[in-house]
């Protein structure tokens, strides 16, 4: 029987919390005209309902939402065949992306919830020398596969060796950095296994009854949380990003296994070429990477506001970020817009001068620790949900704090 | 208020407002201060295929008549006045050429214009010729094939960006206004130079400057009609052109009350929003039923001269432009008043759009010259009833 | 050439108000608008067809009403447009969304070249692209900011990284998913909305794609949402009083407590 969803119209109150509980607009109220109270009744939109079961829960005090899911068919995968968790050890030019020790700090805690070992796969050119270092961070086990045909990521030998490896070893769970690399082959290998992948997790842990890895995520921009399992597929994988976790501590000196894969490259898929690597000179300051941000928006007023920002930035060792606002006005370029559709930076401190915070923004932000919110209008988002909120003009308050920062450092 | 457009109409008001809102607003400011030429909004306006609206469909245009123009326009200038200037400047410079023409001439000049490749302008006023046009000085002798023009044309907006200029020029000055005609003059012409930019009050993202004539020679195919027709051409042409600069002041009146009945709401002032304040609401509702009543003035001009071409609307048109451009100037002016003192402050932006208002009183005609026309017209009706 | 372009309908975030006491999306009243970085997939894909001749398909995955999104790409100049729609796809997670898509696309028969948007800014996933290239079993390249040069066989672009750009040529045909800085995505033009208003969508279901039923929708879904709730709203701080130099005094004192400066 396949999955159904119905309103029972003798329980329906045309109360609406169903229709304000769906993510996904698919309740409506229709009038009844010949209802006796002539309450309304909430219609399913079939064509956008996920079952999620948020209407479901919403509607616990009247149960006028009856939601059937099917039973799952059956499959060939037998779940306790698949055993032990892994962390995609992504490299580039020769060093290990610092997600990676993060993903190891994680994953160890899974791996003892669930008593699985926790293994690493290392994919590179002259590479075998950092399996230690895995180990040291938490690995268990470490799959090498050292060739030049790996120098430089690309997805087609990756995805085939890894796609190999998975279907050889069977873990229960592959966790990967939600990085450039991570998200563009991590999905070819989740298609080619069919298996579930859940992107840019920031929250992980164990269903107690299950052993299911319980993967939790931002949805429709960060409003809503929305917590995945991949209940009858394995491995289970997901993509976390750079600075969710922290990272593993380094216990020197300990011991573990390293695998060395056996390669025969005429075998591995490889269709592309890769021409060249050209690197970035411009960026004095990594925008991801920073630990503190200085962001300005429309509230600066003119291009020439970022040159205070720049300051700023520069005395306290941080990063430059911007609203989409100035970039679309064309005060600064694109590379460092934050937001949904810029980047997602998670900073210890973030300075808002001038930005009013709408939620396109705030995505991109919200996780920094503290925020320093600089505005004149006191009731804008970015001031309520500030750390510190200042109102006043920043090109008098910004010199200031810059002074004060240069007294004391 | 409902004003029943078709899709057509209501796809070019979407459009221009999109363009309005994702291109021309991050950018007011800086053309209202550099007053550089809005090149860039131009581009975009061609690529949308809004440069011609009101050019038939047979010349490269949509053919949507004056009424499309007119709501193009009005979009536009809800965000700056100025920058559409570029767009409504080139269709009164155009307008002789649609309205007097020949079929080779509009085919030569049209479709360039209906595409956005190039700009037109308007070059009747001159300094001892304003509201006094027929005084013009500026003479066109007749050499063999050529026409030799001489004197100086002012406050010709688009001069120098436009390729394409409609002058006008006497060509018989012992018949006075009779023998004034219309010629179409070519950028780059010998002996066709600009005059030094003006610096003006409002509009600033448009360019005023002279057109000086020094024995440019252009072939007679370039007059348009015949000679001594000039005077019925430019009368046809800013009756045509009228409801055009109506929809300019209706756009900024409409735009600046937008943005005062905005502010009203968050404004406070003794723990309430000023638009709690009952002289504020008289206010915006006198402001708001000022230009709705412009609006249906514009719109109905507009649509009554799209229906019945040829026919006469001197005095429609006279009076939506006198409407519209002095509600404009009381709009803004309150507008500013509503804002209070940041209203005064160039951060905010109604003090620009209370300079950009005060040019409609003025060009094409003063809002003296309006009454003019619509007394004339009336004095004419009723002489003619029995 | 013929460049198929795959597109998403989402809810345009930029009005939408978060309603304070369930912590969900105000749904009501919500337009709908093409995914922002689907804008520049088709923006890419006019601009091969301008450079290289040949056709433009757009497809997207939804609801009826989807069918407005692809009459605004045929308004920016994409040649047709197909709307894969089925209650049956109700539910679908990344991997039956590419299922359903390359099912689509194999169904439209040959093609070059297969354009992406990073992600949608509803799911954020950006798996769709690259599950579609695997499918389909094509080559693909994600992130790419440029396309540095094209023939009839083969693709060079340049894929964005976060420490610089690699420089990657792929045979044809292959899959592409972009980001915002391969162009400027042009505004439509009224000949553009003239042209989608009267153009013929074609509309297929599960049906005409040959879409086995185990794999689409909810039912082909390995990942299940589980629960959703509302993030944990952040509190909000305190205001700091005073001169400039007074907040300044007290900003950097907090923040030394922090030991980052």
């Amino acid at each position: 029987m396949p999955n159904q969803i119905t309103i029972d119209g003798e329980k329906c109150i045309g109360c609406a919390l169903c229709v304000s509980a769906c993510p996904f607009g698919a309740m409506v109220l229709v009038e009844r005209p010949g209802h006796p109270k002539k309450l309304k009744l909430a219609v399913v939109d079939h064509h956008k309902c996920t079952f999620c079961g948020a209407c479901v829960e919403a509607c616990k005090k009247f149960s006028a939402v009856v939601m059937i899911k099917e039973e799952p068919i059956k499959l060939d995968i037998d779940k306790s065949h698949y055993h032990g968790i892994w962390v995609y050890a992504e490299q580039r030019h020769g060093e290990i992306s610092p997600v990676v020790f993060e993903l190891l700090n994680e994953a160890g805690t899974l791996a003892k919830k669930l008593n699985v070992p926790l293994s690493a796969v290392l994919i590179g050119d002259k590479i075998e020398s950092k399996a230690q270092e895995l180990i040291e961070r938490g690995a268990d086990k470490v799959y090498v596969f050292d060739d030049p045909i790996f120098a430089e990521f690309q997805d087609d030998p990756y995805s085939d060796i890894l796609s190999h490896l998975i279907e050889k070893e069977k873990p229960e769970i592959v966790l990967m950095g939600a990085t450039n690399i991570g998200r563009s082959f991590a999905s070819r290998v989740a298609a080619r296994i069919r298996t579930g992948l859940t992107a840019d997790c920031t929250a992980l842990d164990v269903e107690p009854s299950t052993g299911n890895l319980m993967q939790t995520r931002p949805a429709f921009g960060g409003n809503i949380m929305a917590t995945i399992l991949t209940p009858r597929h394995r491995p289970q994988m997901a993509t976390v990003r750079h600075k969710v976790f922290k990272p593993s501590a380094k216990d020197a000196g300990r011991k573990g296994e390293v695998i060395k894969g056996n390669i025969d490259c005429s075998k591995i898929m490889n269709r592309s070429k890769f021409l060249q690597f050209i690197k970035d000179t411009t960026a004095k300051v990594n925008l991801a990477d920073a630990d503190i941000i200085c962001s300005g928006g429309r509230g600066l007023g003119k291009p020439e506001g970022f040159k205070l920002i720049e300051e700023l930035a520069e005395a306290l060792g941080g990063a430059v970020g911007s609203s989409r606002a100035a970039v679309d006005a064309g005060w600064i370029p694109y590379s460092h817009q934050v937001g949904q559709t810029g980047r997602t930076v998670s900073p210890k401190i973030y300075f808002a001068c001038g930005i009013s915070g709408q939620i396109q923004h705030q995505v991109g932000m919200s996780s920094s620790d503290i925020i320093v919110a600089i505005n004149k209008d006191p009731h804008c988002p970015m001031m309520q949900m500030a750390t510190y909120a200042i109102e006043g003009d920043l090109y008098d308050i910004i010199p200031w704090i810059i002074k004060e920062v240069k007294k004391t450092t | 208020m409902d004003y029943f457009l078709t899709e057509e109409q209501q796809m070019m008001v979407d459009l221009s407002k999109k363009i309005a809102q994702e291109k021309m607003k991050p950018v007011r400011e800086h053309y209202d201060e550099t007053g550089d030429f809005p090149w860039p909004i131009v581009h975009e306006l061609a690529k949308a295929d809004l440069c011609g609206v009101y050019i038939p469909q047979e010349y490269g245009g949509f053919g949507s008549g004056v009424f499309g123009l007119v709501l193009v326009v009005e979009e536009l200038c809800k965000v700056d006045g100025g920058i559409s200037l570029a767009l409504a400047a080139t269709a009164l410079g155009t307008f002789p050429i649609l309205l007097g023409a020949n079929d080779e001439q509009k085919k030569k000049y049209l479709p360039d214009i209906a595409s956005g490749k190039k700009l037109a302008a308007f070059g009747l006023t001159e300094p001892e010729a304003g509201s006094d046009a027929t005084a013009m000085r500026t003479t066109a002798k007749k050499d063999g094939d050529f026409y030799v023009l001489n004197g100086t044309k002012c406050f010709i907006t688009n001069a120098g960006e436009a390729e394409t200029y409609t002058v006008f020029a006497n060509t018989n000055p012992a018949r006075g206004a009779r023998g004034i005609s219309c010629f179409i003059v070519e950028k780059g012409t010998p002996g066709f130079d600009f005059g030094k930019k003006e610096n003006k009050m409002g509009i600033r993202a448009s360019i005023t400057k002279e057109l000086i004539f020094n024995n440019c020679r252009i072939p007679k195919e370039n007059l348009v009609g015949k000679e001594g027709h000039g005077l019925i051409i430019a009368q046809a042409t800013l009756d045509a052109s009228r409801p055009g600069v109506a929809a300019q002041a209706l756009g900024i009146a409409a735009g600046a009350l937008d943005e005062a009945i905005a502010y009203s709401r968050t404004r406070i002032q003794q723990g309430k929003p000023i638009c709690s304040f009952q002289g504020i609401q008289h206010m915006l509702a006198d402001m708001a039923t000022e230009v709705e009543a412009a609006r249906c003035l514009v719109y109905q001009t507009a649509r009554m001269m799209d229906a019945t071409p040829g026919k006469r609307t001197t005095k429609e048109s006279a009076m939506c432009k006198l409407y519209a451009s002095e509600v404009a100037m009381k709009v803004t002016t309150n507008a500013v008043q509503v804002f209070g003192g940041y209203g005064y402050m160039k951060e905010y932006p109604v003090e620009k759009m209370m300079r950009d208002a005060k040019i409609t009183t003025l060009y094409e005609g003063t809002s003296q010259i309006q009454r003019n026309e619509i007394a004339l017209a009336l004095i004419k009706e009723s002489a003619s009833k029995k | 050439m013929h460049f198929i372009v795959c597109i998403k309908q989402v809810p345009n975030t930029t009005n939408v108000q978060i309603d304070q006491k369930t912590g969900t999306l105000k749904r009501e009243g919500v337009e709908s608008i093409i995914n922002p970085f689907d804008e520049y997939a088709l923006e890419e894909a006019i601009r091969l067809k301008e450079r290289f001749g040949g056709k433009t398909t757009v497809v997207t995955m939804g609801p009826p009403q989807a069918e407005t999104a692809l009459r605004e790409a045929i308004g920016r100049g994409i040649d047709s447009a197909v709307l894969i729609s089925d209650r049956a796809f109700a539910g679908a997670d990344t991997w039956a969304t590419a299922y359903t898509l390359s099912s689509a696309i194999k169904a439209l028969g040959d093609y070059d070249l297969i354009i992406c948007g990073k992600q949608a800014t509803d799911g954020d996933t950006a798996q769709v692209g690259p599950g579609i290239a695997e499918m389909l079993d094509i080559p693909h390249v994600a992130y790419v900011k440029k396309i540095e040069d094209m023939n009839q066989e083969t693709i060079k672009v340049e894929r964005m990284m976060e420490d610089g750009y690699d420089l990657i040529e792929m045979p044809l045909p292959s899959l592409i998913s972009v980001v915002k800085e391969i162009n400027t995505p042009r505004l439509p033009s009224l000949r553009g909305m003239m042209n989608a208003k009267k153009a013929q969508i074609l509309r297929w279901t599960a049906k005409e794609i040959n879409a086995e039923p185990n794999n689409i929708g909810l039912t082909g879904s390995p990942t299940q949402v589980m629960k959703i709730f509302s993030p944990p709203h952040r509190q909000g701080g305190v205001k700091l009083e005073g001169s400039p130099e007074e907040i300044a005094e007290q900003l950097i004192a907090k923040l030394k407590t922090t030991q980052l400066l």
